[in-house]
């Protein structure tokens, strides 16, 4: 499997991730190389087996609905990059 | 030519648990800004979801309310996109294996007549934050309060076929999820709120026409001006030899009108994965049962009843039981009352005129069932007639007492002694000869104006069907 | 006293040797005096150190303490630490303070442990090398020319080093084991859902799970015993009696069943490594252990889908880093997109935007089904390997790392080689079963690991037959030069 430029930018898009033009073509082999390692998951026959999504056989446990958070606005927002009145800012977001 | 419009909606009602689907915050309304946002909401490096099991109950109370399978294995997948008031970049909700598989309600039609409507399946999923768009130095600001919030997303088969179809089943699956007490319903604070996928066309084609997902439609009144502006629009474009496009589109309240979302044009591709920080749910036939035990009475099955034990009309049934409130009140009337239909005359005119003119939920209701029902039994026993009874309901509804002290307090106690009677029929007898002739001559109508006489001179507390008789005794004479 | 185990230390604060302070001060001034060597730790806690040991020199006099209370430890940077910078070896989160513990940092607290800092690691736990570190790399103390392994190498050099007695890692595909086979000290992956995930910045969430590294399986049983255990803010944690994991250390392992699958003893083996392995399975077997030839028939897939699993989930894990609510934001976004893209694209190092643009590849539209569901059954056959060998026998051996410790840069520039660098360790994160690496000689005078891989919730009985080992053993007692 190999992945050109254009595909390149289609995933960095995606992924809302910045990469500078002349790095696409490095990013293009190295995951044209991933990708064909990953390819040899294909000489194995798996139409019968059923996926695993997790490593245990587990259920979901059920939490009681009950409030145990309280307000720590002021410090999770001492880490926030731009905040006023209590709002976390960002661009304008046009609908 | 002859078109035909398509109609299928997703619903998302939120569900009215005490903390947030996956974390301990709190889901109450109006609080400030991000103060109910815990670090599970937020996002933060490290924290890591836990299923509120009240949630999965309330999705179960669902699907056992329009018989659907409820799946003895669901699984939450992540939803992934970039935006500000979806703190994690992906949404937690259920993809492939939705807890509530296939189901169907019936709704009624104007025209009396009623249509079954498929529900293709019933999610659950985690609300986004906010975004406010006033200034804040000209950007945008967000609050995640919301997010997190327990979400069930209701969607309907394409069954359809008129704006006022898609209204009535609206309202149905929100008479549902009120009985159900597994939400509040409340369209203003966005806890009810719909997407409607609308197509049109020929009549007799097969094939479905391309259609436009109409975003977030909070009121009734909205989804049918909504849809019937989109189907217009449809029509109009494809009689102009132009062609609908795929997209989603806003309803514009202000403008009544649906325009396109530039925002959402680029093809989402969502990247669906079971969620690996949650394990399968597994839902026992033991739970599903004991979920069953605490259903209650639904709509379908108290009209019915409604009709049958009460002898009610099928719509004043209907009206009656489209809330559960509704028909509490009602039976409550009728239980302490007896009279069923004067109570569901009392019930569906007076106090519902009241409660919309006031804009109050019936369990504010100044006026209790108690109250009406001690109101009604003194129309029963003739204390006072009909329409003292609704200046008795006024008075009520001021706050200025029960029936029975309004009744003494104003003195509108009919006056049922028939020698004072007499005696008032006698005097206006003797005041008007000049009508007496006319009424002596034929003229029947004078009647009237006899019993408008008394009724004056006795503050309306005369019982009009006894003045009659005494008027034509003494006329006739 | 830098060169006492956990254990030893331990006797020696009940016993009034010394103060938590006095060992605190003396880990402190070490990794002061040395690290600039090695470059292993990113956050030196200092003042936190020292009020930590005052309380748990109070908590020593009140003779309230436990095996660890009073214990200078090191925190891979990956477990949130409330107050303290906890960084994920990135420069996405250089300023980010944590608002909360970890559980796992909380239960150290709760043990009285003494959090000594936080210790470089590969971006994000992605890497081999513990050269996509922020940073910058560390060191092996055994050869500073060459890498420690990752992706919790600044754990495994801290620990090798004698600059802290134990430290905490996390293992996705190896990031435990591999460190400490490139250190020469023990380092223990447990079953999936044995420790809690809260706090511990995800990368595969499928896959994470953390575990100690130590100089001895002693002293790992004792880190383990406070890690180990049921959190309901996990969905993930296992609700499975914690043991007393040094009570059975002492266990005879006469009769002991060990499998050995000719896979790991094949292609892409140092022969050199390869002879120390196999010195190490003779010792056992003087020591009355029974070997047993097995095959796990998948293994040579087990890199290619966690190549896929791996990446799909990190590249949805790593969304919540957008410049929004913490973390790294560029300079005057222009819009919305921008702020996303140059956040993310400034913040993220080159090894994390390649995993996570192969998880979003491989979770797009049209690709789902050719990757991530594929890898996905590919997890249930390697797992299934694993199930059949463990009917025959009790434990598995092998190599942990194909090769000693390679040198800084030799593999930076190809991705592929350095992922090959894990072939004997990702498929037990695939299966989520427990595994250990233990010192097990040297080949060219840099060490040389030894994998045990257990059964399900056998973590003991991984820590007994470690224990049994470095019994007969003294390869754990070895000090590298210059750090004696």
């Amino acid at each position: 499997m190999s992945l050109d430029k254009t595909d390149v930018n289609k995933i960095a898009h995606l992924a809302r991730l910045d990469i500078a033009a002349p790095d696409i073509d490095v990013y293009a082999s190295n995951l044209s190389s991933i990708l064909d390692l990953v390819a040899q998951m294909n000489s194995v026959d798996t139409d019968a087996v059923t996926p695993m999504a997790h490593p245990t056989d587990a259920v979901q446990r059920l939490r009681e609905d009950k409030v145990t958070a309280v307000d720590q606005r002021e410090k999770f927002q001492a880490i926030a990059p731009q905040v006023d009145a209590g709002l976390y800012l960002v661009p304008k977001v046009i609908e | 030519m002859q078109w035909e419009t398509v109609i299928g909606l997703e619903i998302h009602t939120q569900l009215a648990t005490r903390s947030k689907i996956f974390s301990g915050a709190s889901t109450a309304y109006g609080a400030a800004p991000n103060t109910q946002a815990c670090a599970v909401d937020l996002g933060l490096p490290g924290v890591l979801p836990v299923l509120n099991g009240e949630v999965v109950n309330m999705a179960i109370k669902f699907g056992l309310a329009i018989n659907a399978e409820v799946a003895p294995l669901s699984v939450f997948a992540r939803k992934n996109y970039f935006y500000p008031d979806l703190p994690k970049g992906y949404q937690i909700s259920q993809y492939e294996l939705p807890i509530v598989g296939k189901g169907e309600v019936t709704i009624e039609l104007d025209d009396g007549s009623s249509k079954v409507i498929g529900v293709t399946r019933a999610h659950l999923e985690e609300d986004a934050g906010k975004s406010l768009h006033e200034d804040f130095h000209g950007m945008t600001g967000i609050d995640l309060n919301r997010a997190g919030t327990p979400l069930l997303e209701i969607v309907s088969e394409p069954d359809m076929c008129s704006a006022q179809e898609a209204v009535a089943y609206m309202k149905k699956i929100h008479s549902l999820v009120r009985y159900l007490e597994i939400s509040d319903g409340n369209m203003q604070e966005g806890s009810f709120r719909c997407d409607a996928n609308v197509s049109v066309r020929p009549k007799g084609q097969q094939k479905l026409g391309t259609r436009t997902e109409l975003k977030n439609i909070n009121s009734f009144r909205f989804v049918e001006r909504a849809i019937e502006f989109e189907v217009e629009r449809q029509i109009d474009l494809l009689e102009d030899g132009g062609k609908v496009v795929q997209e989603t589109r806003l309803y514009d309240p202000a403008k009544g009108e649906t325009r396109s979302m530039r925002s959402k044009e680029e093809a989402m591709d969502y990247r669906y994965f079971p969620d690996p920080d949650l394990l399968p749910v597994e839902i026992t036939t033991e739970h599903i049962e004991r979920i069953r035990a605490t259903l209650p009475e639904l709509p379908d099955a108290k009209r019915t009843r409604f009709v049958s034990a009460y002898g009610l009309s099928d719509d004043d049934a209907g009206f009656l039981t489209a809330s559960r409130d509704v028909a509490a009140y009602y039976e409550q009337v009728v239980a302490e009352a007896g009279d069923a239909r004067l109570a569901a005359n009392w019930v569906r005119g007076e106090l519902a005129g009241y409660l919309n003119r006031e804009n109050t939920e019936i369990n504010d209701s100044p006026v209790s069932a108690a109250m009406l029902a001690g109101l009604i039994k003194r129309i029963q026993d003739n204390t006072i007639s009909g329409k003292i009874a609704k200046d008795v309901f006024e008075g009520m509804w001021q706050g200025e007492g029960d029936a029975d002290a309004i009744i003494e307090s104003k003195g509108l106690r009919q006056i049922t002694d028939s020698g004072a009677l007499e005696a008032l029929v006698d005097e206006v007898i003797a005041n008007n000869p000049e009508q007496v002739e006319q009424f002596r001559a034929g003229k029947d109508k004078v009647l009237g104006f006899f019993v408008g006489q008394i009724m004056k001179a006795t503050h309306g507390k005369a019982n009009p069907g006894q003045i009659n008789a005494l008027l034509r005794k003494k006329l006739s004479d | 006293m830098h060169n006492k185990t956990i254990a030893q230390l331990a006797a020696g604060l009940r016993a009034g040797e010394y103060s938590s302070q006095e060992l605190t001060r003396a880990i402190l001034d070490r990794i002061a005096r040395l690290d600039g060597r090695l470059n292993s730790f990113i956050t030196v806690s200092d003042e936190l150190a020292l009020e930590q040991a005052r309380l748990a020199d109070q908590r020593l006099a009140a003779g309230e303490a436990g095996p660890l209370t009073g214990i200078p430890v090191a925190q891979k940077d990956i477990f949130c630490s409330d107050g303290v910078l906890t960084t994920c070896g990135s420069r996405m989160l250089e300023n980010f303070v944590a608002p909360y513990d970890a559980t796992v940092v909380e239960r150290f607290n709760a043990a009285g442990a003494v959090l000594a800092g936080k210790t470089n690691m590969d971006e994000f736990a992605m890497g081999s090398s513990n050269e996509t570190s922020y940073y910058d790399p560390v060191r092996n103390p055994w050869n500073t020319d060459t890498v420690p392994g990752g992706s919790s190498g600044g754990s495994a050099a801290a620990v090798a080093a004698r600059l802290v007695p134990g430290s905490t890692g996390t293992d996705t595909g190896g990031s435990i084991r591999q460190p400490a086979a490139l250190c020469g000290i023990t380092g223990l992956k447990p079953t999936y859902g044995r420790v809690s995930r809260y706090g511990m910045i995800a990368f595969a969430s499928s896959l994470d799970q953390a575990g100690p590294l130590a100089r001895s399986a002693e002293d790992a049983a004792i880190l383990l015993g406070a890690m180990a255990g049921f959190d309901e803010r996990d969905s993930t944690s296992i609700e499975h009696p914690v043991p007393d994991y040094t009570a059975t250390l002492a266990n005879d392992l006469k009769g002991l069943k060990v499998g050995l699958p000719r896979e790991y003893f094949s292609v892409g083996l140092d022969s050199e490594v390869g002879k120390a392995v196999e010195a190490a399975i003779d010792e056992y077997k003087r020591i009355g252990v029974e070997m047993v030839d097995i095959s796990l028939p998948n293994t040579h897939l087990a890199v290619p889908a966690y190549y896929v699993v791996a990446p799909a989930e990190c590249s949805s894990n790593l969304s919540r880093f957008d410049g929004v609510r913490f973390g790294h934001r560029c300079d005057n976004p222009k819009d919305l997109e921008d702020l996303y893209k140059r956040s993310r694209g400034e913040g993220f190092g080159p090894e994390v935007k390649r995993r996570i643009m192969i998880g979003t590849y491989a979770l797009s539209a049209g690709y789902y089904d050719a990757y991530y569901l594929k890898a996905q059954k590919v997890r249930r056959l390697i797992s299934d390997d694993f199930r059949q060998a463990f009917e025959q026998v009790d434990v598995i051996m092998g190599p942990t790392s194909p090769s000693v410790a390679f040198k800084l840069g030799e593999r930076t520039d190809d991705p592929i080689t350095m992922y090959l660098s894990d072939i004997y360790t990702i498929a037990v994160n695939l299966a989520g079963l427990p595994g250990m690496s233990i010192p097990a000689g040297f080949a060219n005078q840099l060490p040389v690991g030894l994998q045990i891989i257990g059964n399900y919730f056998d973590e003991a009985r991984l820590l007994n037959v470690a224990h049994q080992f470095q019994q007969v053993t003294d390869y754990h007692q070895q000090i590298p030069v210059g750090f004696e």
